[in-house]
């Protein structure tokens, strides 16, 4: 097959090679796109590729920004993103959290892309550049409109939480590191001794990452007792839609969702 | 690791030495070193990437196909069909006379299961060989497919392999392998108590990290060399030699290394339609399955259905046993017709039963065909067998352990088949094993004998 | 369409091919350079028999261009024997029966060097995640993670002789 391979100097000039060439690709780690190539995707004829571009930085601070060609082994070894270790931790094996990238992980259909379930619960912003201009949109919102040729994902934002507030819990059949059968992630910052800014998010829970909107509401100003999180699981499935597929069944991931919502929230091992 | 030699020291002679030492793999070096070398890992100049055309139905009728877009592709060599198989029929065990034949090579008039080889394409690369079968072109008329062994025994059934004329391979005239040993009714008469248990198992993939396949070269002298990953070579050699209307001298087959069989690289599916390939192109040619194709299309272990009905006594005795046992072969025969014989062989399980009933059948659905694993043919009984052993402990108020003592055959009884038993271990290997789980066992039991006859 | 250059280093010794844009490294490894112990099982990502390391780092060589290898340092199971003397993991792969068809031990046995070469003491749970993205489907696992676990002691006890 005749692969066009090209090599961009700016993020700018990557944007551009890939405006208006719908055979055109960005690559990062591979782990889906070349996947898709071998898989026989006639589609994709010219790969721009991200080496050099310097999307492979993590600026930490009140405000946490990541690269998005930050690998998930990068983010393992940095100290201060000790919160995000067991998200980075669970994505593949070794050899996939060294190619893997933040970036890559926001365009993974279900049952992966649980970084990016992370970072809907963190209510991360995704910072992209076209040839034009640098532009920083709400998470939620770049997940329900999909990717936008010409722009490229620079790098994830999210206010640094509060010690303890994040939660993250991923459910597989194999053991250590398969794919979702679903992966919860909670913010739950406390203020006043009652929960405030709730923000809970699943993956493989629908055909991309969502936030649990009820989940949240039946949380927001409690203390997060035993009744707060019975109230938590009874509208857990609320606004989810399942898929069946190697990992689970959609009935089997509607069946367990509310018992480890529970778990998570009571922290309780699963 | 303890080496037990008390049991039956008097009919063996001591001399063997090589039991309970730890010899080395001859292959563990070129494992390690990575120089194994495994039926891909060669290079021949030339060699086209055989893909193929596979049905995406379950069950329908072959209107007509058309490969002229396919043909055009620049890069692609060959297109192949059913008509160029010399004879495109076959089954794997038809040299040890299981027939009919009722397996094509290439699809003619009808596919009978979801991933069916129709149309094989040659081409320079796999990517073009991959957008060529995509050109292809092929006219389905989808039929009523079943799925579930006894639905597919029911009077009105879709007929899934014509080749038989119906759902169900025929053992001598028979729609099922039997055994008939005493009189069950006259059993379950007598019995204190009689249960009936139904015990299902889904196909199961072996799933080896080294998928099916492949390379056939045409050489100077006329004869094909086919390296291949099967665990069979001689029944690639022959149902090849047979499909292909050649001597089977022409064919020379270099295999052994297998990067995982455990029975699913037994059917001869790959090479016939390669050797071909290779006989009309003139060059090496490579057919591996991908992935999907090893985990949908390559044979799983079959799924089973089996019942069991049981007469036992108060004491422990099984006095009959009555099993129905459905192999799910799938679309064709391959090697159930064998798998399922065996099955009926294994039953009642190693015990002495005086009344013992079988029916093994060895039925068609539109799944993928089903063919040997890991104990082929008997494991899914045994794990019925077992757990109904366990059942029938519980309902008697016996030990399990105790139980199957109680019921285990010993040299000299007649088994359900025919034949007496010799060589019995059953009561010392259940003894040893309880030793060594800290199993209390009464002293009878820890006495019992499997050279002594038994109940 | 032109071929690219791939200039890289391959266990220590300088390769150069020109190569289409779309190769993988895998096949590059295999078929240009000959180098077949390293296998491709599922060309998905998922089983890991294609394991390599890329600058010290486990990669998964059937999802990588053989473009994005230009530069770098790549190590196959062929490079793990030292002049003809074994690495530790293969001499304790070979004698603890942790390789049976073969298969998988390639990528077993690079998945593990990348672990001992930053983790000499590593537990049990340590081993289990770094050969958790191979699938083996003949040893149930047991006897890898033994043979790993036995080889990071011989080399610390080698190295404190």
């Amino acid at each position: 097959m005749a692969l066009d391979i090209v090599r961009a100097d700016s993020v700018g000039q990557a944007a551009s090679m890939l405006a208006g060439d719908d055979g055109a690709r960005f690559l990062a780690g591979g782990t889906f796109l070349v996947r898709a190539m071998t898989a026989g995707d006639v589609s994709i004829r010219k790969v721009v590729l991200s080496d050099g571009l310097g999307l492979d930085r993590i600026a930490l601070g009140d405000t946490i920004e990541i690269g998005s060609a930050v690998t998930m082994a990068q983010v393992q070894a940095e100290p201060g993103l000790g919160f995000l270790h067991p998200v980075a931790e669970s994505i593949g094996g070794p050899a996939v959290r060294s190619m893997a990238t933040v970036g890559g992980n926001l365009f993974a259909r279900s049952p992966y892309g649980d970084f990016a379930v992370a970072l809907l619960a963190l209510g991360a912003s995704v910072v992209s550049e076209g040839a034009d201009s640098e532009a920083s949109q709400d998470l939620e919102a770049f997940l329900s409109e999909g990717p936008k040729r010409g722009r490229i994902v620079r790098a994830v934002r999210f206010a640094a939480p509060a010690e303890g507030a994040f939660r993250y819990r991923k459910i597989t059949r194999k053991h250590p590191h398969g794919a979702s059968v679903l992966s919860i992630a909670a913010l739950l910052p406390v203020s006043g001794g009652k929960v405030s800014g709730a923000r809970v998010a699943y993956g493989a829970m629908a055909p991309r990452p969502m936030r649990a909107k009820a989940v949240e509401a039946a949380l927001e100003g409690t203390p997060l007792d035993a009744a707060a999180i019975a109230a938590a699981a009874a509208a857990a499935a609320e606004g989810t839609a399942p898929e069946d597929d190697p990992q689970a069944s959609a009935w089997y991931r509607r069946a367990v969702l509310p018992v480890h919502l529970g778990r998570l929230l009571s922290g309780e091992e699963s | 690791m303890e080496h037990v030699r008390a049991f039956f020291a008097a009919e063996r002679g001591d001399d063997g030495k090589a039991v309970g030492t730890s010899l080395a793999r001859s292959d563990a070096l070129g494992h390690v070193t990575g120089q194994t070398q495994f039926y891909a890992d060669r290079q021949f100049p030339g060699m086209l990437h055989l893909k193929m055309v596979r049905s995406p139905h379950d069950h329908a009728r072959i209107r007509s196909i058309d490969t002229s877009e396919a043909e055009k592709l620049p890069g692609v060599v060959r297109v192949i069909t059913h008509k160029d198989v010399p004879a495109n029929v076959y089954t794997i065990l038809r040299l040890i006379q299981v027939e009919p034949n009722d397996e094509p090579v290439l699809a003619e008039d009808k596919v009978r299961f979801k991933g069916e080889q129709i149309v094989a394409i040659l081409a320079e690369s796999e990517a073009i060989a991959r957008e060529a079968v995509a050109k292809v072109k092929v006219d389905y008329e989808v039929l009523p497919a079943v799925f579930d062994v006894e639905e597919a025994l029911e009077p009105g059934a879709p007929l899934v392999n014509e080749y038989h004329g119906n759902n169900y391979f025929t053992y001598e005239g028979h729609h099922c392998r039997r055994v008939r040993h005493g009189n069950v009714e006259k059993g379950f008469a007598e019995a204190d108590h009689v249960i009936e248990e139904r015990y299902q198992s889904s196909p199961i993939e072996h799933a080896p990290v080294e998928t099916t396949g492949c390379i056939v070269v045409p050489e100077a002298n006329g004869r094909l060399t086919c390296y291949s990953n099967t665990q069979a070579l001689f029944f690639t050699l022959d149902n090849a030699g047979l499909i292909l209307n050649v001597p089977f001298q022409k064919l020379r087959l270099i295999g052994g290394t297998v990067g995982g069989g455990f029975g699913g690289k037994v059917d001869v599916i790959t090479e016939p339609v390669a050797m071909l390939a290779a006989m009309l192109t003139g060059r090496p040619v490579k057919y591996a399955y991908s992935r999907e194709e090893e985990m949908q299309v390559s044979s799983p272990r079959a799924a089973e259905r089996i019942y069991i009905k049981d007469g036992v006594m108060n004491d422990g005795r099984i006095v009959a046993r009555q099993v129905r046992l459905y192999v799910d072969a799938g679309a064709y025969s391959r090697h159930s017709p064998y798998g399922t014989t065996k099955a009926s062989a294994h039953m009642p399980g190693p015990y002495t039963i005086p009344n013992v009933s079988v029916d093994a059948h060895c039925v068609y659905t539109n799944r993928t065909p089903s063919s040997a694993m890991r104990g082929f043919g008997v494991t899914i009984g045994d794990f019925a067998l077992e757990v109904q052993m366990d059942k029938l402990a519980r309902l008697v108020g016996m030990d399990p352990i105790a139980f199957r003592i109680r019921n285990a055959y010993r040299d000299g009884d007649m088994k359900a088949h025919g034949e007496l038993t010799k060589g019995a271990a059953l009561v010392e290997t259940m003894q040893a094993a309880a030793q060594l789980a800290g199993w209390p066992l009464s002293a009878e039991d820890t006495a019992a004998s499997s050279m002594k006859a038994g109940g | 369409m032109a071929k690219l250059p791939l200039i890289f280093t391959v266990n220590g010794t300088e390769q150069a091919e020109f190569v289409d844009g779309d190769a993988l490294l895998v096949d590059v490894l295999r078929d240009k350079l000959g180098m077949t112990g390293t296998r491709v099982g599922c060309g998905q990502g998922t089983c890991g028999a294609c394991t390599i390391l890329i600058d010290g780092a486990p990669a998964l060589s059937c999802l990588t261009l053989a473009v994005s290898a230009n530069g770098k340092d790549v190590t196959t199971v062929e490079g793990l024997a030292m002049g003809g003397t074994l690495h530790a993991l293969q001499t304790a792969f070979a004698d603890g029966f942790a390789t049976q068809c073969g298969f998988c031990t390639s990528g077993m046995l690079v998945a593990a060097k990348a672990l001992l070469d930053r983790n000499p003491d590593p537990d049990r749970d340590a081993v289990v995640d770094a050969i958790s993205g191979n699938i083996c489907r003949c040893t149930g696992y047991e006897p890898i993670i033994n043979a790993i676990l036995a080889a990071a002691a011989d080399l610390r006890s080698a190295k404190s002789a």
